[in-house]
C-alpha cells in the first residue's frame, strides 16, 4: 500500500448527502478482476449522460456538464469533501479503488460508512471526519470563485486551512500507522501465527464443532 | 457489573489478541465468498506467496453474475453470454479447486445467493463469527453468529489469517414489542425501523433485535431483519438463539450430530443478551403501528405505509434534507404528496437475499393462487434464493401457481437485486421489488425501485399499482 504522510490538494465539494457505493462506482463495473482502472467510470452516472459499460471509449461519451468534477475548477482534485454517510451500501471495495484511480487521495465528511471507512484506509486513500459546521464552512469555500488547497497532515493529525487556521482531526491509532508506514497488515497478522494456532488449539477442545473441514 | 450483550459475547470468544492501539485480533470460524470480491484478494495472495490459512474454513458459491434463465445455465459457466460475467465466475471456480475450497458451483443444485445458502446447508451457526466480502453477510446474525460484510482486503486478510484485525463496535438494541398485524411481515418491520432511525442510525453499531415481535419470527423473517441492518448503517444485526434457532438448525447437512451436537445445543443455548446488559442506544418500537411498508425514494429510509403518500418538500427537517428530497423525487419522477398506491408499476421482482427464501416465495404464491399478472406489467420476475429452494418451491406447486398467473421462475441467483446479469430495469421503469436497495441505477440504469414485501409485491403484479395487502382479496 502507496503510504500517506502529507498530502496538499485541490478540494472539489460534492453536495449529497448519503452517497452510496453503487453511486461511486456502479455494477456493471465491478466484473473486472483487478483492482485498478475504475476512475474512468468513478461516478458513472452523475459524470456521463449515457449508460457506462465496460470496456467503452470514456473520452466519446457524452458528459454532464452539470457534474461537479466535470467543471473545469475542479480538475486535478485530489480531496473531495462530501456530506454525511458517504460511502454506504454494499462493501465493493472498488468503491476506493475507483476514488484512488481518479486520484482522490483525501476523503472530509461529517461521517463515513463503516465498512467504506475501513475500506479507504486499506488503499492510502484518507476518510476524515469533521464536524458538520466545519463542513459546511469548507462547502462554502470550495464553492466560492477561488480554488481551495488544503493540506491535510497525518503525522500532527491536522489540516491546514488557506489563511493559516489548522484543524485538528480523530483517528485510530492503529489506522494512523499502517497508513504512515504503508503496512500491510497481513504481514502484521501472520506476525501473530502463534497465537492463533494456540486459539484454534483451544476451540477445537471447547468448540470441537467450528473447526470440522468443509472440504 | 453489568451483564453481557449478545455481542459482547460473541466478541470476547473470538478475541485472539487485544492490541495496544485498541483494537482487537479477531478470528474467524467462517468465511464465505462469491465471484464479484473475490477475485483481487486471491490474486494478491499469489503475488505475496501466501498461503490459504485454513481451506476448510470456507465456502464459495456463484451468485451475483449467474444468469437466471434456465437456457442460458444449460452449458454450465461456458454457456454464460457475458464474457465478463463469465470469466468472474470461472476464475471463482478455478481459485477454489486450486485452493481445495468448497464451491457449490452452477450445476450444483446447492447453488444460489451465498447468504441463503450459509444458513440453508446449516454452514451458518449460532456463536460463530462468519464474514463475506459482501454487505448483507448481516443476515447470518438472525441465527445468533457475529456476520459482517468486509471489503476486498480484508477478504484477503481472512483468507490468509483466518483473523481480522477490528475495533468493538457499540451495542444496539431494537427492541420490538407486540404483535405484526396479519399481513405485516418481517420485511415491512424493517424498512419501518429504517424509516425511523435512517440509513446511518445503526452506524458504529451491532445491532441486536429483540421483542416479542422478533421472537415470533420465523428464522426466515429473522434473516430478512437482519439483512437490511446494513441499510440501517450496521455492519451486524443479531437475533438471541432461542427454540425457533434451534429447531431450524436441526438435521441440516453442516450442523453438528450426535454427542457434538448436544454440547453444541448447550452452548448456544447461552448466546443471549443477558437481562442487566446495558446497550449503548436502544430504540424501542410497537409492533402495531408498523403497516405494509413502500419505499417511493432512492435510499431505504425513504419509505412510507402503504396508505401514507410520497412527502412534500415542505415537510422536510432541514435544507439537507430538502435537496435530497428534491433529488430523489426527479429521479424517481414522482410528485410530491401522490399516494404510493397511486405508483404505475413496470415490473416486479421477487427475490434477492432479503426475501427468497421459500417462506417468501409462499406468501407471494398465495396471494397470486389463481390471479392474473395486470396487462400493464412488463415483465414479473421470482428468482429463488438457490436451487434447493427452487426444488421445494416446484415440489409444493408453487412455481405453477406463479406461471399460471404470468411470472417467470428463474433459477437462482442474485438477478434483478443489482442487475449484473441481463435481469434488469429500463430507464424510467418502476419496478416493486422484495430486494433492499432502491439506490439510483441499482436494478438497472435509470430504473426506479419501490422496496416492498413479497406478499405487496405479488399483490402489485396483479393489481398494477400498489396496494394494500391487509385489505386486498
Ligand atoms: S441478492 Fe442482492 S443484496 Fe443480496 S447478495 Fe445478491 S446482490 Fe447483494
Amino acid at each position: 500500500m502507496i503510504p500517506f504522510t502529507i498530502h496538499t490538494g485541490l478540494v472539489a465539494p460534492m453536495d449529497r448527502a448519503n452517497v452510496n457505493t453503487d453511486l461511486i462506482i456502479p455494477k456493471q463495473f465491478l466484473k473486472s478482476v483487478k483492482r485498478t482502472g475504475f476512475g474512468p467510470n468513478l461516478f458513472d452516472q452523475l459524470r456521463y449522460l449515457d449508460e457506462g459499460q465496460p470496456g467503452m471509449e470514456t473520452a466519446l461519451r457524452p458528459i454532464n456538464p452539470d457534474f461537479v468534477l466535470n467543471k473545469e475548477k475542479y480538475r486535478g482534485a485530489s480531496i473531495l469533501l462530501a456530506r454525511e454517510n458517504f460511502g454506504c451500501g454494499s462493501s465493493r471495495e472498488h468503491a476506493p479503488w475507483a476514488l484512488l484511480d481518479y486520484g482522490f487521495r483525501v476523503l472530509l465528511a461529517p461521517s463515513f460508512a463503516d465498512i467504506f471507512y475501513n475500506n479507504c484506509f486499506k488503499n492510502g486513500i484518507l476518510p476524515v471526519v469533521f464536524a458538520e459546521d466545519d463542513i459546511d464552512a469548507m462547502f462554502v469555500q470550495a464553492k466560492s470563485s477561488r480554488r481551495l488547497q488544503l493540506t491535510v497532515d497525518l503525522e500532527k493529525q491536522q489540516i491546514s486551512l488557506p489563511r493559516g487556521e489548522n484543524l485538528a482531526f480523530e483517528i485510530d491509532l492503529f489506522r494512523k500507522e499502517c497508513l504512515l508506514q504503508g503496512l500491510d497488515d497481513i504481514g502484521l497478522t501472520l506476525d501473530r501465527a502463534d497465537l492463533i494456532r494456540g486459539y484454534e488449539e483451544r476451540g477445537r477442545q471447547n468448540f470441537p464443532w467450528l473447526f470440522g473441514d468443509l472440504a | 457489573m453489568a451483564g453481557k450483550t449478545l455481542y459482547d459475547k460473541l466478541w470476547d470468544s473470538h478475541r485472539v489478541e487485544d492490541r495496544s492501539d485498541g483494537t482487537s485480533l479477531l478470528y474467524i470460524d467462517r468465511h464465505l465468498l462469491h465471484e464479484v470480491t473475490s477475485p483481487q484478494a486471491f490474486e494478491g495472495m499469489k503475488l505475496a506467496g501466501r498461503k490459504i490459512w485454513r481451506p476448510g474454513a470456507n465456502l464459495a458459491t456463484p451468485d451475483h453474475n449467474v444468469p437466471t434463465l434456465t437456457d442460458e445455465r444449460k452449458n454450465g459457466i461456458a454457456g454464460i453470454i457475458d464474457p465478463f460475467s463469465r470469466l468472474q465466475v470461472e476464475i471463482l471456480n478455478i481459485n477454489c479447486r486450486e485452493q481445495g475450497i468448497v464451491e457449490f458451483g452452477m450445476e450444483d443444485k446447492r447453488q444460489g445467493i451465498v447468504h441463503v445458502v450459509g444458513p440453508e446447508q446449516g454452514l451458518t451457526q449460532p456463536g460463530m463469527t462468519i464474514v463475506c466480502g459482501d454487505s448483507h453477510t448481516s443476515t447470518h446474525g438472525a441465527l445468533g453468529a457475529l456476520a459482517q460484510g468486509i471489503g476486498t482486503s480484508e477478504v484477503e486478510h481472512v483468507l490468509a489469517t483466518q483473523c481480522l484485525i477490528q475495533k468493538k463496535m457499540k451495542n444496539m438494541l431494537v427492541q420490538v414489542d407486540g404483535q405484526l398485524e396479519p399481513g405485516v411481515s418481517a420485511k415491512d418491520l424493517i424498512l419501518y425501523v429504517i424509516g425511523k432511525i435512517g440509513t446511518a442510525g445503526g452506524t458504529g453499531h451491532t445491532l441486536e433485535f429483540a421483542g416479542a415481535a422478533i421472537r415470533r419470527l420465523s428464522v426466515a423473517g429473522r434473516m430478512t431483519v437482519c439483512n437490511m441492518a446494513i441499510e440501517a448503517g450496521a455492519c451486524a444485526g443479531l437475533v438471541a438463539v432461542d427454540d425457533t434457532t434451534i429447531d431450524y438448525l436441526r438435521g441440516r447437512p453442516f450442523a453438528p450430530q450426535g454427542e457434538i451436537w448436544a454440547k453444541a445445543e448447550e452452548y448456544w443455548r447461552t448466546l443471549t443478551s443477558d437481562s442487566d446488559a446495558v446497550f449503548d442506544t436502544v430504540v424501542t418500537i410497537d409492533a402495531a403501528d408498523i403497516q405494509p411498508q413502500v419505499s417511493w425514494g432512492t435510499s431505504p429510509e425513504m419509505v412510507v405505509g402503504i396508505t401514507g403518500r410520497v412527502p412534500t418538500l415542505q415537510g422536510a427537517k432541514s435544507a439537507m434534507a430538502k435537496d435530497s428530497l428534491v433529488l430523489a423525487l426527479k429521479y424517481m419522477g414522482l410528485q410530491e404528496d401522490q399516494p404510493v398506491t397511486e405508483i404505475k408499476l413496470d415490473r416486479i421482482f421477487i427475490g434477492s437475499c432479503t426475501n427468497s427464501r421459500i417462506e417468501d416465495l409462499r406468501a407471494a404464491a398465495a396471494v397470486v393462487h389463481g390471479k392474473k399478472v395486470a396487462t400493464s406489467i412488463k415483465q414479473a420476475l421470482v428468482v429463488p434464493g438457490s436451487g434447493l429452494v427452487r426444488e421445494q418451491a416446484e415440489q409444493e406447486g408453487l412455481d405453477k401457481i406463479f406461471t399460471d398467473a404470468g411470472f417467470e421462475w428463474r433459477q437462482p441467483g442474485c438477478s434483478m437485486c443489482l442487475a449484473m446479469n441481463s435481469d434488469k430495469l429500463g430507464k424510467g421503469e418502476h419496478c416493486a421489488s422484495t430486494s433492499n436497495r432502491n439506490f439510483e441505477g441499482r436494478q438497472g440504469f435509470g430504473g426506479r425501485t419501490h422496496l416492498v414485501s413479497p406478499a405487496m409485491a405479488a399483490a402489485a403484479a396483479i393489481a398494477g399499482h400498489f396496494v394494500d395487502i391487509r385489505r386486498w382479496s
